[in-house]
């Protein structure tokens, strides 16, 4: 820089430098773009492809009941229309399209120039894209799944019954969830680490506290179903008996571990919708939000309540009445923080002066729909008049009023809103208009109806009904409504899809927070300089604010080094803490996701050596990208941030963003191990012995080696920190390789347990689940090791050093989740059995 | 337990007229939850009402609000008066409903499935039909299947299982539902009251044909179910010819109880001719739709274990069904 730089110059070559930083690739490179920008609209579009093609299922299921005895499809097509319907809208729409979206938009929304894994970002949306492709289109094959999307056991567990379609599902949705868990990680860390300085936590905008309650609810709620899978899963590949009643398994504790994700789900879905309505209500009320505190508030409360009601789902199902009662009142409790969110929005609309543009047109639907369907809600909440209405066409009206009318039009109204911010145009007034009215009446037309048709008696998934039963006319009505809506939906892809719409002015609702500042969305980077924020809505309260941020009076308004550079700061107050260098636009997640799916599509069809070879390339492939794209060691330990301070490039331990995706990740990674150790207690509580009388036992002295050996590992660890930290290089090499192979044998240990016991996992649901807990731990015990390696490598190649030691922080706090599985394996398989 | 049927049906029609926008049409029919013909399936109507009622006031509270705020309010309210509506609106009301509402709900519970058997049913599902078997005085068991007859007036115990996958049975006319699980036994107990003709379904997915079934439900007279009950008890009385039937393979799956057929595989058609319907709910129980049921079952009826005979010669379809139209 020379002294003699004018502003304009400076302005110049500052965007010159971030332009550069932040280039879009062109042609076939531009698929390894990671940045969110492009991943979040490639994200948004796929999942909004899902939707509609699901829709497309729901009007030929609508065709085929317009009128009783039809034989347009026949009834296995049928159910796997059905079951197809419900796993896509929920599995490829709802809750990627919330991922999608907060990718969209989220780093914009906290002025970060990207979220802080970006290439995690676009390693999620291969899986998901891969995986949506790969369930969607089995029915493509007259392979769908076909047992519902609850896939309730023993019928989807029957192998002859069902064909590779219930292999499709669980696989296939397994690995979207690991990629649905990866974008939770993801996020969060983008909540807490990425804020702009001065952004304390109670200042962050609603949508991010969404954000960060939801992300933290798919971290609970999806493990469950991910063991469940896992049990699911060894039973009809390998005929481990977990739901087969004759070998001591039971099909309620696959229902348990349904719902235990699948109602934390249906808020899952709902909150991120809320949350948009939490952006759009203010600004066209052009006012604050009234009672900010109560509804992050509520929001918390909605997702803690939604873990305390999944057995609501089966009230059917014989429990005792204590249970019902208990369910029944913690299901009606769930209304009362969604009651606090929806009077939050007709207070800030009340005390403000509303401008009724499109978004808020779709608002208020949203609200109209939902309200009813909550009502409904209320309703099926209470197990007697449960009792009648569970699984018929009541139940279906309910959840599409809660589903569409929480989730479906409030998004809707989101695209309306954030349209020109993403694309810098503005969708159509008119269009908009006939699209709601099509959409909102059609949908009532073909919903409102199906509470009567589920009360005369009409059960759910069926593919024909007999005439005379007086369902003719409510079904037909139904069918039209369908169709009206699809009509609706027609009109606003034709709305987005269509050239020559007009050019949006910066900011076009007058809006108060910061995704607002982004000007001409073809800059790539995000935002021109990161402001200092001392507001809830900094547009409307922080002077002259656009204006700063444009020339670059803020923090990191360049890129001399021509690196990628986002803030990080602290996790409360948002003191800045770290320039962090994200890595820039690679193929690499998009091989190692195509090699990951591989190795699922291919233990679908039992390639079992091909899925074998497929994972372990795609491990590589990970290690690849990670050795060549994260922990880089900085060619200066700081940087000047601009607004006069400097900060450190580097950072390791909780300070750093991977420390806080390793943490997150291991607590969901817990969440799955518990859900294991659930479904062991759970045998243990239907039956009167368990283990049952005469069993094999694991071998305890091969157990308590196992744990020695897995307990010195982790000390070794320990010791390795503390040795690189004092730079000593030579020790701390032989204190990691040491720990990984006792980490290696540990877990070898802990396999023979069972093993010399003679436990055959075919045998009893004891066997299998003692075996099931055994492996899940090696596992974890080889992946340690893994990382052990990594970092003695590290070590080895001058990239970790006493200074820069994030990877070997990171891999210790690994091995405290890794050492407490360990010990709560040991003591369920070795401990329990002598007390029960 | 004042609630008969008939007052609750004076309300379904009240409820219609309250609702006239949103019901389309009646509430009658032979599988309708809200044309209730048993003390459960009353109150639950009942409650069904009520909660409609209120449901529909709040949902005109909340909406009219909501649009009122965003379309035709000219003064903004203050701050204050904000967050008190959001305080006593959205936290205070909803708390006090809701804990009302759930003691009255739950009130009904211990009512709903108290115990009193003084009839008890044993039904079985079966992809896709129902085993039923009356347990009598002195543990006489009678099997048959497909059809329930039910005394009007008297408590039945209902006791679920299943011995293939998870199915569920609902007669909404009579009460809720309740699954069956393979190695668990549930209990139902339902107290017909109006005697009538009703129809049951399963209510859980249970494979190909789960829409496929179904099974009449007769509530009868106190003394018509009796003297039903001892007829039921005896063995068949074939009038026609059982070679055919026994020939082809039939007595391998069915019993006929008092013949050579004791096959246990399929529904017991000891009475077949004297049941209303065909293939668990399927058709009317019709000599022509009994020769088409036969003849042609994998279509009728997809994902049935049954194989279909209509390769049999004319002669001797013609002889099987003669014995089935016999069995009454």
């Amino acid at each position: 820089m020379t002294g003699s730089e004018t502003d304009e110059d400076r302005k110049r070559r500052e965007e010159r430098e971030l332009r550069a930083a932040w280039e879009v690739p062109t042609g076939w490179r531009y698929f390894s773009n990671v940045n969110n920008q492009i991943v979040g609209v490639w994200y948004t579009a796929a999942s909004f492809f899902f939707f509609l093609f699901a829709g497309v299922l729901a009007l030929i299921m609508r065709a085929q009941l317009a009128v009783p005895d039809n034989d347009l499809v026949p009834a296995g097509t049928y159910n796997q229309l059905y079951t197809l319907h419900g796993t896509m809208m929920m599995f490829l729409f709802a809750v990627p399209i919330f991922e999608a979206v907060a990718i969209l938009i989220l780093p914009q929304m906290l002025a970060a120039r990207d979220l802080p894994f970006p290439r995690l970002s676009a390693f999620g949306f291969w899986c998901f894209l891969i995986g949506g492709v790969f369930v969607g289109g089995s029915i493509l094959f007259d392979a769908a799944p076909d047992s519902g999307w609850f896939m309730y056991p023993p019928l989807a567990t029957d192998t002859k019954q069902t064909g590779i379609g219930a292999d499709i599902w669980l696989l296939g949705l397994s690995f979207i969830e690991i990629a649905s868990i990866a974008a939770a990680v993801e996020l969060i860390v983008g909540v807490l680490k990425c804020r702009p300085p001065g952004m304390r936590i109670n200042l962050m905008p609603l949508y991010c506290w969404y954000v960060l309650i939801v992300g933290g609810m798919i971290l609970f709620a999806f493990p469950p179903l991910i063991a469940g899978d896992i049990l699911f899963e060894m039973q009809r590949l390998f005929d481990w008996p977990f739901f087969d009643v004759a070998r001591g398994g039971d099909p309620v504790l696959w229902q348990h571990l349904f719902w235990i994700f699948g109602h934390p789900e249906v808020y899952i879905i709902f909150l991120p919708s809320i949350a948009l309505l939490a952006m759009i209500v203010p600004t066209f009320a052009q006012r604050p939000i009234l009672g900010y505190g109560w509804i992050v508030l509520a929001a918390v409360g909605t997702g803690f309540l939604s873990f305390g009601l999944w057995a609501h789902h089966m009230f059917t199902i014989g429990l005792p009445a204590l249970s019902i009662g208990f369910f029944s009142a913690a299901s009606e409790a769930v209304a009362i923080p969604t009651g606090v969110q929806i009077f939050v929005f007709v207070a800030t609309l009340l005390a403000g002066r509303v401008i009724f543009a499109i978004p808020m047109l779709y608002a208020t639907g949203a609200l109209a729909i939902f309200t009813f369907g909550g009502l409904t809600g209320v309703m099926v909440a209470l197990a007697p008049f449960d009792w009648q209405a569970h699984d018929s066409y009541f139940v279906v009206a309910h959840l599409h009023y809660t589903l569409i009318g929480g989730m479906f039009f409030p998004l809707i109204a989101g695209v309306y809103y954030f349209h020109p911010f993403i694309t810098g145009r503005m969708l159509s007034e008119r269009l908009g208009r006939w699209s709601f009215w099509l959409m909102f009446c059609g949908f009532n037309i073909a919903f409102l109806p199906m509470h009567i048709t589920g009360l005369r008696g009409m059960p759910r998934r069926v593919y024909t009904y007999q005439e005379g039963l007086g369902w003719e006319g409510l079904n037909l009505v139904s069918t039209l409504g369908a169709f009206v809506m699809a009509a609706g939906i027609l009109v606003l892809v034709v709305d987005v899809l269509r050239p020559g719409k007009p050019r949006a002015p910066r900011n076009p609702w007058n809006a108060g927070t910061l995704e607002w500042v982004a000007g001409d969305p073809s800059e790539p980077w995000g935002i021109r300089s990161v402001p200092l924020v001392s507001s809830r809505y900094p547009l409307w309260d922080q002077k002259n604010l656009i204006d700063d941020i444009d020339t670059g009076r803020f923090f990191l308004p360049g890129a001399p080094e021509g690196q990628r550079e986002t803030m990080v700061t602290d996790v409360l107050d948002a003191t800045p803490e770290q320039v962090l260098r994200v890595p820039g636009n690679s193929f690499k997640p998009m091989i190692a996701a195509l090699l990951i799916g591989g190795s699922f599509i291919a233990t679908t069809f039992h390639g079992w050596w091909l899925g074998l070879a497929s994972g372990v390339a795609g491990v590589v492939a990970i290690l690849v990208w990670l050795w060549t794209g994260t922990a880089r060691i900085p060619e200066k330990p700081t940087t000047d941030a601009g607004m006069g301070i400097a900060l450190p490039l580097y950072a390791s331990g909780p300070t750093s963003v991977g420390w806080w995706a390793m943490f997150i990740t291991m607590v969901g990674d817990g969440t799955a191990f518990l859900s294991l150790i659930f479904a062991y207690f759970y045998y243990w509580t239907v039956h009167a012995a368990f283990p049952p009388e005469g069993s094999a036992l694991p071998d305890l002295a091969l157990g308590m080696a196992a744990g020695i050996a897995t307990l010195a590992a982790w000390a070794l660890m320990l010791a390795a920190r503390r040795l690189n930290a004092t730079g000593r290089a030579t020790a701390t090499r032989l204190a990691l390789a040491l720990a990984a192979l006792l980490a290696l044998a540990g877990g070898g240990l802990l396999l023979a347990a069972p093993w010399n016991a003679g436990l055959s996992p075919t045998r009893h649901v004891y066997d299998a689940m003692v075996w099931v807990l055994a492996i899940w731990t090696a596992l974890h015990n080889t992946a340690g090791a893994l990382m052990q390696g990594y970092c003695l490598a590290g070590s080895l190649a001058g990239r970790l050093t006493a200074t820069h030691d994030i990877d070997l922080r990171n891999v210790v706090l690994y091995w405290h989740f890794a050492a407490l599985t360990m010990a709560a394996t040991l003591a369920v398989l070795l401990l329990a059995p002598l007390t029960m | 337990m004042g609630a008969t049927p008939d007052r609750r049906r004076r309300e379904c029609s009240a409820g219609l007229v309250l609702g006239a926008g949103f019901l389309v049409s009646a509430c009658g029919g032979p599988q309708s939850a809200l044309d209730p013909a048993g003390e459960e399936a009353a109150e639950i109507a009942h409650l069904f009402w009520v909660m409609l009622a209120g449901a529909g006031l709040v949902w005109a509270l909340v909406v009219g609000a909501a649009v009122f705020g965003g379309r035709f309010q000219r003064q903004p309210i203050s701050d204050r008066a904000g967050l008190r509506l959001i305080l006593w609106s959205g936290a205070f009301a909803p708390t006090l409903i809701l804990a009302g509402l759930l003691i009255y709900g739950l009130r009904l519970m211990p009512v709903l499935r108290a115990a009193e058997p003084a009839l008890r049913i044993e039904i079985s599902a079966e992809q896709y039909w129902w085993r039923i078997t009356y347990v009598g005085a002195g543990d006489v068991r009678i099997e048959t299947a497909n059809e329930l007859r039910l005394p009007a007036g008297r408590a039945a115990e209902l006791t679920l299982d299943s011995v293939d996958v998870i199915h569920s049975l609902w007669i909404p006319s009579l009460g809720g539902k309740m699954d069956m699980i393979p190695g668990r036994t549930n209990r139902l107990v339902l107290r017909p009251q109006r005697p009538g003709t009703y129809r049951g379904v399963c209510a859980e997915f249970c494979g190909t044909a789960h829409a496929l079934m179904a099974f009449p439900v007769e509530v009868m007279p106190p003394a018509d179910f009796d003297a039903w009950l001892v007829r039921q008890a005896a063995p068949a009385t074939p009038g026609g010819d059982e070679a055919a039937f026994l020939a082809n393979g039939c007595g391998g799956c069915h019993t006929v109880r008092g013949t050579a057929a004791t096959g246990t595989i399929g529904p017991d058609l000891t009475h077949l001719a004297g049941r209303s319907s065909l293939g668990a709910g399927l058709m009317p129980n019709t000599p022509g739709n009994r020769r088409r049921f036969v003849a042609d079952v994998e279509r009728l009826k997809p994902g049935v274990r049954m194989p279909s005979f209509g390769m049999l010669a004319p002669a001797e379809l013609d002889a099987i069904l003669a014995y089935m139209e016999s069995l009454r």
